[in-house]
């Protein structure tokens, strides 16, 4: 029993890390936004099959989501109307999932027969076309207003409404907690491995006897099944779908969101899932241009963190199991460069801000408010300020880089010292 | 028939923007193998270069000068971004250009504001050249066909007949050997995407105007460039100029005669009655769906013909 637990440690983690955060974070907003992140991690880890495990980069997996989404909806309302049975409501999300599962079957058959930038201009083909096709079947997808169900219908089991938040949070946290354990159990299975051989040496996979494009497939539908999972809950969610849910805008997201995370490691896409969620719910309210915020780290990221935060992280495996306390040695050099980015980011964002609301044509007045002190964009002074301070932080960075840069060097010589001992 | 005619020419015009815009990309494609998902904004920042200009300065400066601000943007991106992300391969290549898309789109709305901008046609050009059959044959459009072809023709002529030329193409099949010739190659690769860039704002400052001028012009057609590439054949400029044309054509025809299903029904002598989805197929005109024409062939063609039009080998 011990062992039993030991070994699923992380598991236990996640669920009581589920049980637990509405307790810690019980407004209504951090419950909806919270059940929100659930989804993303959902949708993420299923983007991750195709990009991080099979090599396929999808610009357009929101498709079925969406369509899960919408197929949901309409179930919710066929059963209000009575024309089909009851379903239970906690069950959905599979119904969803298979709906992905259908269409990834049947896109999937085109879509991936070819790897590479090949594969990624059809999925950009097949998401216009979705966008397209929202607004020509209306019956069915409502164009621009989207469609509405309602989800607190039927018998009541145990009680379980799904009237207030908290319990489609629980529905959420407990599909969210089984879909990774699933997706985890997935990538251990030979299938996984091979989803990873086909990625890194195609040829040499159909040489030992596999067909790749039979690899791609399966692995597209099921991280169809898993995104359509996640539509389901999101269409659950907000009792709602519009295109938007379908369309290129999410399907970038999701990109963005799991290639920052990380791709190289099973974490990444969670841990992008997750601050993405959280800095959209909570940035776009202070900022109108945090697209533009995101794409430029999102630039950043791929020029020089590819393995995105998760990798950054795990970078650090080997210290921490050589010797935790080499990490002490990194703790300062981190600083630094930290204090100096921050400054930097800083002056930066404040001269963007200005900018931005310098030409908005619907900001009012000539005084912005940065950082809480008032800002008189006509004036000469506060660019010049704002400029220096990007200066100071961007020289600093020059310093406390390479700092970082010889330290991390040094610490890796120890550790591999200590390996050879 | 005029009609037809009139509505074939206006399909071409499209198609020769398209092409412009294609042709570029193709060059940078079969070049270093990355397909530049930000080509449409720079064809979107050489439209808004161009407006910028031709306030100040008039419309004949702006459709030297924008191309050339943005061939070095171009050539900038390739040195400073590109060129250190090709170590971790095609993904991350295309990742980049997809960040970029996001960054320009957001920058162009900084800079010129969410609005569109009053980009208009020069006067010198704003007039009906001649009538043919009824129809009015603008001076502007005109001008545009003619510079298209021409930049056709130079580019074939820029390919096939010159010693640039030659070591383009040495450098996109066989770069070691062009780089043991004394070449540079790194520096071809940051022209050929700076000349890339110019040729898809040369179709901005052109088209800016009769397409509209706005934040959300890349995002429009961006897809549909990638179609083009695809249709005819990955790294064949003379399948890029039939997508192109093919696709400006159709989608043109599809939207100005507007044929509806039901008729097609009509005619056929059934009276369809049907409800839900199926009375919105039923619903469908030509026009409705001239935005997914595009996709579509792009589907059947992956499906019946994956190299496309003139490529040499499977996609």
């Amino acid at each position: 029993m011990i062992q039993l637990l030991k070994t699923n440690s992380v598991w236990l983690l996640a669920l009581i890390v589920i049980l637990v955060s509405p307790l810690v974070f019980s407004s209504g907003f951090n419950i909806s936004l919270m059940g929100l992140m659930g989804i993303m991690i959902i949708f993420a880890l299923a983007y991750n099959m195709l990009l991080g495990q099979g090599g396929m980069l999808s610009f357009g997996h929101a498709v079925y989501f969406g369509l899960a989404g919408y197929f949901t909806i309409h179930f919710l309302q066929q059963m209000e109307s009575g024309s089909i049975g009851y379903f239970p409501i906690s069950l959905l999300p599979l119904f969803g999932g298979v709906v992905g599962l259908f269409f990834g079957v049947l896109i999937g058959f085109v879509s991936t027969r070819r790897a590479g930038t090949i594969f990624a201009l059809i999925s950009l083909g097949f998401v216009e076309m979705m966008t397209a096709l929202a607004f020509i079947l209306i019956s069915f997808f409502n164009g621009e207003e989207g469609i509405q169900g309602d989800r607190f219908i039927g018998p009541e089991p145990f009680g379980i409404t799904y009237g207030p938040g908290i319990q489609v949070y629980y529905l959420i946290g407990v599909w969210c907690l089984i879909a990774m354990i699933a997706m985890y159990a997935i990538t251990k299975t030979p299938f996984g491995r091979m989803s990873n051989a086909v990625r890194d040496n195609p040829e040499r996979a159909q040489f030992v006897g596999y067909n790749t494009q039979r690899v791609r497939w399966l692995a597209f539908s099921l991280s169809s099944f898993f995104a359509g999972l996640a539509g389901a809950l999101y269409a659950l969610h907000f009792e709602h779908i519009g295109y938007q849910a379908s369309g290129l805008e999410l399907s970038g997201e999701i990109l963005l969101a799991t290639y920052m995370g990380g791709i190289g490691h099973f974490l990444g896409p969670i841990v992008g899932a997750v601050l993405f969620t959280f800095l959209k719910g909570t940035l776009s309210d202070l900022s109108s241009i945090w697209y533009f915020y995101l794409g430029a780290v999102f630039l950043l990221s791929v020029l020089y963190a590819p393995t995105g935060i998760a990798g950054l992280i795990l970078r650090h495996e080997p210290v921490w199991k050589t010797d935790f306390r080499l990490l002490g040695k990194m703790a300062l050099p981190y600083l630094g460069a930290l204090i100096a980015l921050v400054i930097a980011a800083a002056g930066v964002i404040a001269l963007i801000e200005m900018i931005n609301f310098a030409t908005d044509e619907y900001s009012s007045g000539t005084i912005i408010r940065i950082y809480g002190i008032g800002v008189e964009t006509r004036s000469f002074l506060p660019w010049l300020a704002f400029g220096i301070v990007a200066l100071i932080g961007t020289g600093l960075c020059k310093v406390t880089f390479p700092i970082v840069t010889r330290n991390w060097n040094d610490v890796m010589d120890t550790v591999k010292e200590r390996m050879l001992r | 028939m005029n009609a037809l005619i009139f509505s074939i020419f206006n399909g071409a015009l499209y198609g020769l923007l398209l092409f412009m815009l294609s042709s570029g990309l193709t060059l940078i494609f079969s070049m270093m193998g990355v397909l530049n998902l930000a080509h449409s904004s720079l064809f979107m920042l050489g439209a808004y270069f161009a407006y910028s200009i031709s306030t100040v300065v008039g419309f004949w400066p702006a459709l030297l000068f924008s191309p050339l601000i943005v061939g070095v943007i171009g050539a900038l991106i390739e040195r400073y971004g590109l060129r250190q992300v090709h170590k971790s391969g095609h993904v991350a290549e295309l990742l980049f250009t997809f960040g970029l898309f996001y960054v320009f789109e957001d920058v162009v709305q900084m800079v010129w504001g969410k609005v569109p901008v009053p980009y208009e046609i020069p006067e010198s050009l704003d007039f009906i050249l001649f009538t043919w059959l009824g129809l009015g044959y603008s001076a502007y459009r005109i001008f545009m066909v003619l510079i298209s072809l021409g930049i056709m023709v130079a580019l074939y002529w820029l390919i096939a007949r010159t010693r640039v030329g030659l070591i383009i193409q040495g450098a996109l099949s066989h770069p070691n050997m062009v780089g043991a010739l004394g070449h540079n190659v790194p520096r071809v690769f940051m022209m050929t995407f700076g000349f890339g860039s110019a040729l898809a704002a040369v179709a901005g400052v052109l088209g800016g105007n009769i397409l509209g001028t706005e934040p959300a012009m890349a995002a429009l057609l961006g897809p549909i460039i990638f179609v083009v590439i695809v249709l005819g054949g990955l790294g064949s400029l003379g399948g890029a100029v039939i997508a192109s044309l093919a696709i400006g054509i159709l989608t043109n025809m599809a939207i100005s005669y507007d044929l509806s299903f039901k008729t097609f029904f009509v005619v056929l002598g059934v009276n369809p009655e049907a409800v839900g989805v199926g009375k919105d197929l039923i619903a469908m005109t030509s026009g409705s769906i001239a935005p997914i024409l595009p996709y579509l062939m792009l589907v059947l063609m992956l499906i019946f013909r994956p190299r496309g039009l003139f490529g040499t080998r499977d996609v």
